[in-house]
């Protein structure tokens, strides 16, 4: 269990390409820390970084408070598992996870304990004398957890270790890591590509994007309170709906914005009023777009396409000349078909809104949250601002 | 070190607060780890290079050293420098040295045209079987093990089964061309001046095909057959599908394969040696630098042909490099 | 009438067939009649038969026992054999270097490499002539290991590097996080993976160092330290103007079998060795 602290961390590649620009980060002691981002935004060069499997170009790294920049990997404690597992093929189970201890030259009885230990916790006992190549993808990368485990490290690093895995394992191993999280309770920073990892496994989201990063937060922050477009589109599957709008009136606790077709809607968030007058975005989710009747809704559009998922109904209504079509998402069957005339409701308690270069402007209220499953740990979420209760539609 | 206390406490501001100023880095004497790594990495491949620097660097730049000699084979202490001589001296109104031998470009030409005509037979024939080994079919593993035959035959022994192939009167080659009606009378193969460099070219075709062949097929293997079920869903011929996708797919691996060829074509001596003992008809220019230096013990004029050789084979390789680069650029000009 | 799928393709399976099968002959042929050649004596050797007519092991005996090709067979055994050790060992931990480590002139090492493998043996020939008679190893097969290390060694870098290249990087990385130091990589982690690489590049060496001829004929005086290339080119009969064809083709059999065994059972591994040393450079 150890504490990380990124200060200023960047790394260029040669003269040219600057990859990981400037990074501050705080992880904190026993935390679960998820990086996403897009592919190439340097989500595995800042943990490769972390792991010491590549130097730091500037700043400073430190694990609990020391200065650990110019560290072996085994020096800084840390245990990684890999997208490929990387397992030695020549070795059997047992030998891969008392390698990095033999090599740490830890007594015998010490390494014999500390494997069963860990391959009783991810239950590779009956695998223990099989080679790498005799095992499923999940076995091997129960190993390849196992490994990491073996070594107690301060810190684990995890670089989209599900990501070959089929749906249904993934899905599994999730639940493995998560509960293997609760068991040691040890830092982590996992690497992934996969938003429903990062919302199920986090306790806090890094959203990285060209070496940047976007937004620190629980995942419902990052939902409900997104720091700008980037990440209100990153976050959230089908992604945010972004419309084009003016700001007519700015206001301390509301603003008025006129839509692209003339309409104009009061949403409860404030806005300074220098930006009055300048063009904004206004971002509504899938979920929160409502059916209206065509006769009196405020908005009308085409249907250009719908998707059935069984459990939910995407719609995509045609946006004329703004680009992408919007998505309507609704948790529910849906008899509208393409080619229908449709008439929508923006609830501008879901709306958000974004200024001219895509920061957003910070709303006063939360996300619809609506229940807590009983007997399911929430992380300890404590939003910065006082939550507002939204109505239940 | 009052900065390293400062950059400690920094970071925890630095989420909320202005950035400060980059924070020192403190000196902690290690190295990082690329540094370590490239250190290390010239330790391990130290003793590669002395080696190769003994056995190669150094008895090159002692062959350049003698061509400028006039060193004899058995007493090559007892030396004076003759500047180029070796190469090409003018005394009494007559030329002197290696290039003013004419022999010596019976060697130059005998050895292109060997490798001209070897290599280009050895593409179409590779080529040829190539395309039979990427085809399905039963007993494939027979056909593969049969073609590795001629490749593990060493080279002296292809030169004396070749030979004896070749002999004018019990040899196979003439009986078969006869009883097919082909020729008349026995032809001398190895004797007659105009047939032995083909006598040297078919050997070597015969050896070396197989080795090209496994290349090209390599290559063809590594193309993705729905390329040719599209192809072939557009309608292209046979022809059209190995003009349009396999050719161009494999051409990397087949210009590989030729520069290999040709400069292993180049340095020939062994197959010539034996097979036709260095006749004036098929001599290289190996062979010739040896003779001079060993048969002669004209340390100081063979040395001066082995550097020429040295520089032929530097030149054409260079060359092919330099067709390759102008080859690459023009395609990205093109795109 | 147009022909149906099924018979065209029976048409494209009996060309295919055809074509293996010419093909199988004219890579066989050669050494067959060598073996046939190598079975008969006296005015046999001269008649034009495609099939056995006698079989007469005299010429086995003449050439292995009587012109010393059994003695070779050992020296050239010998000689491949320390050659190929001496230039694996120094060349893992090179390759090692320059697959996997990005270090300021590994691009011009390879390159080196790569044009050493190309020299003529011929450019070194006087250079190391002078180096054997200098160390003293002047017709003994101690000259043939020092002189087959110059093309031994940057063939087994070359192939042994594109090999470890071929190796998953996550492998080294994971290897480093256990706190593996670069020598434990190599012998601990790569050397037990790379087995049968190893086998491979140490099999195509061998063959190399086997088959050298110039290096061999010009070293090399004395009839008992002969390798097999130079005691089956120089083969001599009672007189000079007459070969004695069995007992070279008898003498050429020998040595060639062992070869083609170990060509045909270590197939696979040859074909991707030769690849991995030409195509991918
Ligand atoms: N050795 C290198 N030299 C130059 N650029 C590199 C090097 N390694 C990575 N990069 C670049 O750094 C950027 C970040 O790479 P990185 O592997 O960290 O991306 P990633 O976020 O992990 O992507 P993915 O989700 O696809 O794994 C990429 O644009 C990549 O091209
Ligand atoms: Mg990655």
């Amino acid at each position: 269990m150890a504490q990380l602290t990124l200060d200023k961390l960047n790394k260029r590649y040669g003269e040219s390409a600057q990859v990981i620009k400037s990074i501050d980060l705080q992880v904190n002691s026993g935390e679960f820390i998820v990086i996403v981002g897009p592919s190439g935004c340097g989500k595995s060069t800042l943990l490769r970084m972390i792991a010491g499997l590549e130097d730091i170009s500037g700043g400073g790294m430190y694990i609990d408070g020391a200065y650990v920049n110019d560290d072996t990997p085994s020096e800084r404690g840390i245990g990684m598992v890999f997208q490929s597992y990387a397992l030695y093929p020549h070795m059997n189970v047992y030998e891969n996870m008392a390698f990095g201890l033999r090599l740490a030259k830890l007594p015998a009885d010490e390494i014999a304990r500390r494997v069963e230990e860990s391959a009783r916790i991810l239950q590779l006992e009956p695998l223990l004398k099989r080679k790498p190549k005799d095992l499923s993808g999940g076995q091997r990368q129960r190993v390849a957890i196992g490994r990491a485990i073996a070594r107690e490290p301060k810190l684990f690093l995890f670089d989209e270790p599900l990501s070959n895995l089929d749906a249904a394992l993934r899905v599994q191993m999730r639940m493995e890591i998560a509960a293997l999280h609760r068991r040691l309770g040890s830092t982590i920073i996992y690497v992934t590509h996969d938003q429903v990892e990062a919302m199920t496994l986090a306790q806090r989201i890094v959203v990285l994007n060209r070496g940047n990063i976007e937004q620190v937060g629980t995942p419902l922050e990052l939902y409900d309170h997104p720091a700008n477009e980037f990440v209100a589109q990153f976050i959230g599957s089908p992604k945010m709906n972004l419309m084009p709008a003016t700001l007519l009136t700015a206001g301390a606790t509301e603003s008025v914005v006129r839509l692209w077709n003339g309409k104009e809607l009061t949403v409860p968030i404030p806005t300074p009023a220098s930006a009055e007058g300048t063009k904004v975005k206004l971002g509504i989710r899938p979920e929160h777009i409502e059916w209206g009747s065509v006769a009196d809704a405020p908005y009308l559009a085409d249907v250009l396409f719908v998707e059935h998922m069984g459990n939910e109904t995407y719609h995509y209504l045609d946006s004329g000349n703004l680009g992408e079509p919007w998505v309507v998402r609704n948790p529910h069957r849906s008899a509208v078909a393409p080619g229908d005339t449709v008439g929508y409701l923006l609830p501008p308690e879901h709306c958000h809104l974004f200024d001219d270069s895509g920061k957003s402007f910070e709303r006063r209220g939360g996300g619809a949250v609506a229940m807590r499953v009983p007997g399911m740990d929430a992380p300890a979420i404590s939003f910065a601002e006082p939550m507002r209760t939204n109505v239940i539609h | 070190m009052n900065h390293n206390s400062e950059s400690l406490s920094a970071p925890m501001a630095a989420v909320t607060a202005a950035p400060p100023a980059q924070p020192a880095r403190p000196a902690t004497g290690k190295r990082s780890l690329q540094q370590r790594r490239s250190r290390a990495a010239w330790v391990l491949v130290t003793p590669a290079l002395i080696l190769l620097a003994a056995v190669a660097g150094w008895p090159l730049l002692r062959t350049l050293f003698y061509s400028f000699t006039n060193a004899a084979l058995d007493t090559p202490e007892e030396y004076d420098f003759v500047g180029l001589a070796n190469y090409l001296d003018f005394a009494d109104g007559d030329k002197f040295g290696v290039l003013a031998d004419p022999l010596w470009w019976q060697a130059v030409w005998n050895t292109l045209w060997f490798t001209f005509a070897s290599v280009s037979l050895e593409l179409v024939f590779g080529m040829l079987l190539a395309l039979l080994m990427n085809q399905k079919f039963r007993g494939q593993g027979l056909v593969r093990a049969a073609i590795l035959v001629p490749w593990a035959i060493p080279t002296i022994v292809t030169a004396k089964m070749w030979g004896w192939m070749f002999h004018d009167q019990y040899g196979v080659v003439n009986d078969l061309l006869t009883r097919a009606g082909l020729i008349a009378e026995p032809l001398a193969w190895i004797a007659e001046p105009t047939l032995s460099m083909w006598a040297v070219v078919i050997a070597d075709v015969w050896k070396t095909v197989p080795f090209m062949a496994l290349m090209l097929l390599a290559a063809l293997q590594m193309i993705p057959s729905d390329l040719y079920e599209a192809a072939r869903v557009d309608g292209a011929t046979a022809w059209q599908r190995f003009r349009r996708i396999t050719l161009p797919l494999i051409m990397p691996a087949m210009i590989v394969a030729l520069i290999f060829r040709s400069m292993d074509a180049l340095r020939v001596f062994d197959l010539i040696y034996v097979l036709t003992s260095n006749s004036e008809a098929t001599i290289s220019i190996s062979g010739y630098a040896r003779e001079q230096m060993i048969a002669f013990q004209e340390m100081g004029t063979g040395s001066a042909a082995s550097v020429l050789v040295f520089m032929m084979v530097a030149g054409i390789a260079a060359s092919f490099l330099w067709i390759g680069r102008f080859n690459d650029e023009g395609k990205e000009n093109k795109e | 009438m147009k022909l149906t799928r099924k018979q065209k393709e029976l048409g494209a399976k009996f060309w295919i067939y055809l074509a293996a099968l010419v093909v199988s002959v004219i890579c066989v042929f050669p050494f067959y009649n060598a073996v046939l050649t190598s079975l008969r004596t006296g005015q046999d050797l001269f008649l034009t038969s495609y099939l056995p007519t006698t079989f007469h092991w005299d010429n086995y005996v003449n050439a292995l026992v009587e012109n010393g090709v059994g003695l070779s067979l050992l020296n050239s055994f010998i000689v491949a054999t320390v050659t190929v050790g001496v230039c694996l060992l120094v060349s893992i931990t090179a390759a090692f270097a320059l697959a996997r480590v990005r270090f300021r002139g590994r691009k011009y090492i390879l390159f080196t490499i790569l044009c050493v493998s190309m020299f003529p043996q011929v450019a070194v020939l006087s250079g190391m002539f002078e180096l054997v008679r200098f160390l003293g190893l002047y017709d003994s097969i101690g000259a043939l290991i020092l002189s087959y290390t110059t093309f031994s060694l940057p063939f087994t870098v070359w192939v042994l590097t594109t090999f470890m290249r071929s190796l998953p990087v996550e492998l080294e990385e994971a290897a480093i996080v256990d706190g593996a130091g670069l020598w434990v990589i190599i012998s601990k982690v790569f050397a037990p993976i790379m087995g049968p690489s190893l086998v491979t590049t140490g099999l195509l060496a061998f063959i190399g160092a086997w088959n050298e001829f110039m290096f061999a004929l010009t070293f090399i005086i004395s009839t008992e330290n002969r390798t097999v290339p130079v005691a089956i080119g120089l083969l001599q009969g009672a007189s000079q103007y007459e070969l004695p064809w069995g007992n070279i083709m008898a003498a050429s059999v020998v040595v060639t079998v062992p070869i083609i065994v170990l060509v045909l059972i270590f197939q696979k591994r040859i074909v991707s060795g030769l690849t991995a040393g030409a195509v991918k450079g």
